[in-house]
This record gives C-alpha cells, sequence and structure tokens, in this order.
C-alpha cells in the first residue's frame, strides 16, 4: 500500500475492511468451499486407510472420468439453484439428449458432430420449454420439471425403439471420454492454465491500483495463485504417470470455468444473482426476469444434454437407464454438498466440480471396497443430510451474527 | 420556490382499480425541476399506487401522463428508467445477497469495453470506483462497498437506496417513506440529501407519514384522500392544521360522503 493510494482511498471516502471484518468473511463467505476441500481429504484418508488403490494414479484418473458426467449436469443445476429453483429433469433429458445422438448417428449415419449438436439442441430446447412454461404460466418449477421428468423418460423409451439399447460405434463420439493426451500436451494445458490464471489477477490488481481501489489483499491473490498453480501442476502429474490427461477432464474444466466466468463476471450472471436474491427488488430494477429465468432452464437443459453425449461417450451406447438411476438426485445433490444454496443467490459454479468430486470419491471408495448399492446410496445420503445441516447452521450463525 | 413553465412530469386523470377497490380516481398530479413535492394522505389513500404508476409497476387503467410536456406510456419499470424516472420504494427493494456496488448498479451495470464486450462482462472497477465517488458526494459512509446489502443496517440501506436512484441521472426521483425506520441523525441526513437533490434541478416528490418532515423539505403538498386529490398546498402559505384537515377529510377540500377506512391502496 503506497502513501498515494491511501490518500486515493480517504478521498473517495472509503474505509478499508479491517482484519477482523476479513477474517469474518473469509469464516462465513468461503467457508463453504473450505469444509468441502476438508471433507474430501478426510473422504480420500478414509478410503486409502482401507484400500491403498484409492489414491493410485490409475484410481484417481478413473475417478476424474466417472464425474465428468454428473459434473456437467450440475454445472446447469447449480444456475437453476442460484435463482432458487429445482429442476427435476436433467437426468431424462440427459439420457433424451443422448438417444437422439445415437439414433442419429448410429441408424441414420449422421456425421458426429452434426448428431451432438442435434443431441445438445434437444436439450436446449426442452430447458427453453421447461423455463417458458414455469415463468409465463407461473407454475412451480418442481412441477413443471417433473411433468418433464416423465415425458422425457417416456420418450427416451419411443426414440430408443424396440431394441432398447443403441451401441455408438463413432469414434469421435467415443472419443469424447477415451482419449487421453500425451506427457507434453498434458504440461502445455498446465502451463496455459497457469498462465492465463496469473495474467487475469495481474491484469485485474493493476486495474483497481490504478483505479486507486487500494483494498485488494496482494498476499492473499499471491497464496490463491500458488494453490491454483499446485493444485494444476500435482493433478497433470498424477494423470501422466497413468494414462495422460483426459479430453473429459478438460471439457468439464472449460465448460466449469466458462460458466463460473458467465455468472460471476457477466451481466447476466449478475442478473440471474439478482433475480434469486430478490426477484421483485430486480424487477423493479428493470431485470427481464422471465428472461433471466427462460435462459437459466435453457441452459440446465444444454449442459444437461452435454452431459447425456459424454455418459454416451463413456459407456459406448444409450440404453433405456440413460440418464435414469440417482444420476438426476447426485447432479442436484453435488452443488448442495458443496455449499450452493437451496434458497437461490448464494453459489458457485465451482460447486458442481467439488460436489462431483465428493460423490464421485464416496462412490468410488466404496466400489473399491465392493460395499453393495444399497449401503452406497445410504451413505451418500447421509453424506447429502450432514452436508445440509452444516449449512443451516453456517446460515443461522450468520443471521445472529447479522449477516442474513 | 416552484419553477414555472412545463412541468417535468404531469398525470391527466389517472385511475387504477384493483378488483373492488379503487385506489386511485381521476388523479392530476404534477412535478417541475427544482421543485420538491411531498405526497400525504391516510393509509390506502393511493400514495403508493400513484408512485407505482408514475414507476412503470402498475399501468394506470386510465389518465394519461406526460413527460416534459410529451404524452408517454410507462408500461413497465424499464419505460420510467430510460425517461429518467428513479424510485426508491418504502421495502428498498435491494438484493440483500449483493454486496453495495452490485446493487446501485443493478439493471445498469458497466460493461468493460475491451475483449470481455462480447459476453457483456462487468467492469468491476469503474462501477467500484464510481460508488465511492458517488457515496463521498452525497457523504455516506458504509464500512466496505464489497459487503453485502444484508449485512448493513436499516439506515445504511435507505442510504443505499437512496444513492442508488442518482446513478441513471434521473430528472424526476420518487421517494417512498425515505424517512421511515431511520433514526434522528439519519432522518436530517436524508432530508438534507433531498435538498441536494432539488439543488440539482431534479423533480422529488417524497410520500411520507411524517408532516414534519413534509414541511422541512417540500415546497408544494398534494394530499390524497381514498384515492382522490383531495387538497394541494404550498408549503410556505399553509399549515399542520390545513393538511391535517385534508388528510381526513374534515378540513376544506376534502370528501365527507366517504368513511374514513382503510381501503383502496393495498389491493
Amino acid at each position: 500500500m503506497s502513501a498515494t493510494e491511501a490518500a486515493t482511498a480517504e478521498e473517495t471516502g472509503e474505509r478499508r475492511p479491517t482484519t477482523g471484518e476479513t477474517v469474518r468473511r473469509i469464516v462465513q463467505g468461503d467457508l463453504s468451499s473450505v469444509r468441502v476441500v476438508l471433507g474430501l481429504v478426510v473422504i480420500a484418508v478414509i478410503f486409502q486407510v482401507q484400500e491403498d488403490r484409492f489414491l493410485s494414479a490409475e484410481n484417481l484418473t478413473n475417478l476424474m472420468l466417472q464425474i465428468t458426467t454428473i459434473g456437467l449436469i450440475s454445472v446447469g443445476v447449480v444456475y437453476v439453484l442460484l435463482l432458487g429453483e429445482i429442476d427435476l429433469s436433467v437426468g431424462a433429458v440427459s439420457g433424451l439428449s443422448a438417444a437422439v445422438m445415437a439414433v442419429l448417428s448410429v441408424k441414420h449415419g449422421w456425421n458426429a458432430y452434426m448428431a451432438i449438436a442435434a443431441a445438445v439442441a434437444v436439450g436446449a430446447a426442452i430447458g427453453c420449454l421447461q423455463g417458458s412454461l414455469f415463468s409465463r404460466f407461473a407454475v412451480p418449477s418442481f412441477v413443471v420439471t417433473l411433468a418433464g421428468l416423465l415425458a422425457w423418460e417416456g420418450a427416451l423409451l419411443q426414440v430408443l425403439g424396440k431394441t432398447g439399447s443403441l451401441n455408438i460405434t463413432d469414434p469421435k463420439i467415443t472419443g469424447l471420454a477415451n482419449i487421453f493426451y500425451s506427457d507434453t500436451v498434458g504440461w502445455i494445458f498446465a502451463a496455459v492454465i497457469i498462465g492465463v490464471y496469473g495474467a487475469a489477477l495481474a491484469v485485474g490488481y493493476r486495474r483497481r491500483v490504478a483505479a486507486g481501489l487500494g483494498d485488494t489483499n496482494l498476499v492473499s491473490m499471491i497464496v490463491r495463485f500458488v494453490l491454483l498453480a499446485a493444485i494444476v501442476i500435482a493433478a497433470v502429474a498424477i494423470l501422466n504417470s497413468d494414462r495422460g490427461v483426459p479430453l473429459a477432464v478438460m471439457i468439464l474444466l472449460a465448460f466449469v470455468v466458462g460458466m463460473e466466468y458467465v455468472a460471476k463476471q457477466t451481466s447476466f450472471g449478475r442478473h440471474v444473482f439478482a433475480v434469486g436474491g430478490n426477484a421483485e427488488a430486480a424487477r423493479r430494477a428493470g431485470i427481464h426476469v422471465n428472461r433471466v429465468r427462460v435462459a437459466v432452464f435453457t441452459i440446465a437443459g444444454t449442459m444437461a444434454a452435454i452431459g447425456g453425449v459424454m455418459a454416451a461417450s463413456r459407456l459406448f451406447a444409450v440404453n433405456q437407464n440413460s440418464g435414469g438411476n440417482e444420476l438426476l438426485l447426485l447432479a442436484i445433490a453435488g452443488p448442495v454438498i458443496a455449499g450452493t444454496s437451496l434458497f437461490g443467490g448464494r453459489g458457485s459454479v465451482w460447486t458442481a466440480l467439488l460436489g462431483a468430486l465428493v460423490i464421485g470419491s464416496i462412490s468410488n471408495g466404496m466400489d473399491l471396497l465392493s460395499l453393495s448399492s444399497a449401503v452406497k446410496l445410504m451413505v451418500t445420503g447421509g453424506v447429502l443430510l450432514l452436508a445440509v445441516l452444516v449449512d443451516a447452521v453456517a446460515r443461522q450463525q450468520r443471521q445472529t451474527s447479522g449477516r442474513v | 420556490m416552484a419553477a414555472d413553465g412545463t412541468p417535468l412530469l404531469e398525470l391527466e386523470g389517472v385511475s387504477k382499480r384493483f378488483g373492488p377497490v379503487q385506489a386511485l380516481d381521476r388523479v392530476d398530479f404534477a412535478v417541475r425541476a427544482g421543485e420538491v413535492v411531498g405526497l400525504v394522505g391516510d393509509n390506502g389513500a393511493g400514495k403508493s399506487t400513484l408512485v407505482k404508476a408514475i414507476a412503470g409497476i402498475h399501468s394506470p387503467d386510465e389518465g394519461s401522463i406526460r413527460f416534459e410536456g410529451e404524452e408517454v406510456r410507462i408500461k413497465g419499470p424499464q419505460d420510467a428508467t430510460d425517461l429518467g424516472i428513479a424510485t426508491v420504494y418504502q421495502d428498498l427493494a435491494l438484493c440483500d445477497n449483493l454486496d453495495v456496488v452490485a446493487n446501485l448498479f443493478l439493471g445498469r451495470e458497466q460493461v468493460s469495453t475491451g475483449p470481455g464486450q462480447v459476453s457483456r462482462q462487468l467492469d468491476e472497477v469503474k462501477m467500484e470506483h464510481e460508488t465511492a465517488d458517488l457515496l463521498s458526494n452525497l457523504a455516506v459512509t458504509i464500512p466496505s462497498l464489497r459487503s453485502e446489502v444484508g449485512t448493513l443496517s436499516g439506515g445504511q440501506r435507505q442510504q443505499v437506496a437512496v444513492a442508488r436512484s442518482l446513478l441513471g441521472d434521473p430528472k424526476v426521483v420518487l421517494l417512498d417513506e425515505p424517512t421511515a425506520a431511520l433514526g434522528v441523525p439519519q432522518t436530517k441526513q436524508v432530508l438534507e440529501l433531498i435538498r441536494r437533490l432539488r439543488e440539482r434541478e431534479l423533480g422529488v416528490v417524497v410520500i411520507s407519514h411524517n408532516l414534519v418532515d413534509v414541511f422541512a423539505v417540500a415546497d408544494r403538498i398534494f394530499v390524497l384522500r381514498l384515492g382522490r386529490a383531495a387538497g394541494e398546498f404550498k408549503a410556505e402559505e399553509t399549515t399542520e392544521e390545513h393538511v391535517v384537515g385534508a388528510i381526513t377529510g374534515v378540513g376544506d377540500g376534502g370528501d365527507k360522503n366517504n368513511q374514513h377506512s382503510d381501503e383502496g391502496e393495498k389491493a
């Protein structure tokens, strides 16, 4: 902090946050992500003690591949949760979209990219339709998407026809989940990610200093940069020691980073948070609330379709179970476990990735221990309940300390 | 004090009905530049409905609205904002989950000029800078511009809400009960702020229950009773007694046929 900065800050009447406020912000604002990371560490330790294959490079690579579908679907779910709404149809939409892609590719011989584009278009159209019904007729999103859940599952059976299962052979589709990059390419990815992040931080910092907003904490920025660099380098090193960095993980990361950017840095994202926080205030501020709602449900449908395509690619097939089972509930549970509020207005797209990691680790670890799916479901349910309870307690504490 | 010439904002014969309730009945109302109009009336007299009609929240059923002499149709809040009408609501209409800067610029976010323009990337630095400038001009102190509005005190929230109305360079500012729920020093600050708006040649409409506050700032006092205009006074030439008479319908200009009831504004 230079003397000129301090002077500017005083001139503009802005007060620097005290150390106490900063600590409180960290504790009450960012605690959820810290909590999730701690939870992940605990999960890893427990499974590693029971079964030492858990933290092997091979298993961690498998884990990353296993979470891509849930993670991608959760990215869209986060947006719906930010509005304070729910979308129960994302599982069914992912199955239906994947089926459309499979039928077009296998039965009609469409080009792989055209088939994928058609699947994504189907997901987007369904999301747009549900969002329009929800906002135009003020039907609770719960009901609209519950109807969707049933209808799109029926549509999935219809599209698949009598065989009930389609094997996907086009390598461009199956490659999505099964391509691994060489070590060199992996390190190039790492360098680019770290470089871009560092540059973004530096540019942001310089702009704030230039504008005389001197309250940016340089130390915390450096810590964040070093942490990210360490995580990226460790991840690439682990993935490289097995099969290499998977394309699927890069796709998931790209969507998480991209959609987090949209949520936090663009005016559209700001409007999503505003509608989720106080829809009436947003309306009076001139925000087109219904347009935001339709857009968010369209995003959810689109991300569900992309997740469905990824699932089909991993499985080399689409069948009557695609998008079914507990996929929907896990895709919603993930972001909630990782700290996105069910009541709207609070959360981040990173919780899609973190939540998928938590759920994926539990499921993966219990698979390694050969536990039955009965146990798996009960444990996952317990973790979700625990996470929501911890969040509720944190919210009560915020309220008693004057933070709503 | 009231400037002459064409009023900035002029309502003629505005009516609004909610089901069986006639919330506004052929009301004529005007505000000129550099003038503070106090809008007073009992609960349910139609004050909030009148403000909401101007602000585009409820379109009137009948009547016309002229802005700077030209007839306009205000179909939504955005229309009102585009014309240069800013509103500060009684319930403040802030997003508790967003910080001070985000609330100030809600609905008119500054977009960066660089490559981020394509995605309508927010220019947070510019917004924060302008927020700091504006708040210091208005002598408003907030602990941190990045603190969530939900964490602020009632007075601070009111100040944020008033400051927000000035961002779009409005010509008319509507304040709905700006001093309700404020302590004495904060009320003084807000009244001082209202005088500063008048100095900037803005047309200001202040709704208030508190006649002391109204007399302290208003040039003209407009009384509504049961949805109808019930009297108009120059603040310098009248007394609280006269105004109270018009509000309750006991004094001059009142409509004595109607019972004193709470119907009207709440629908």
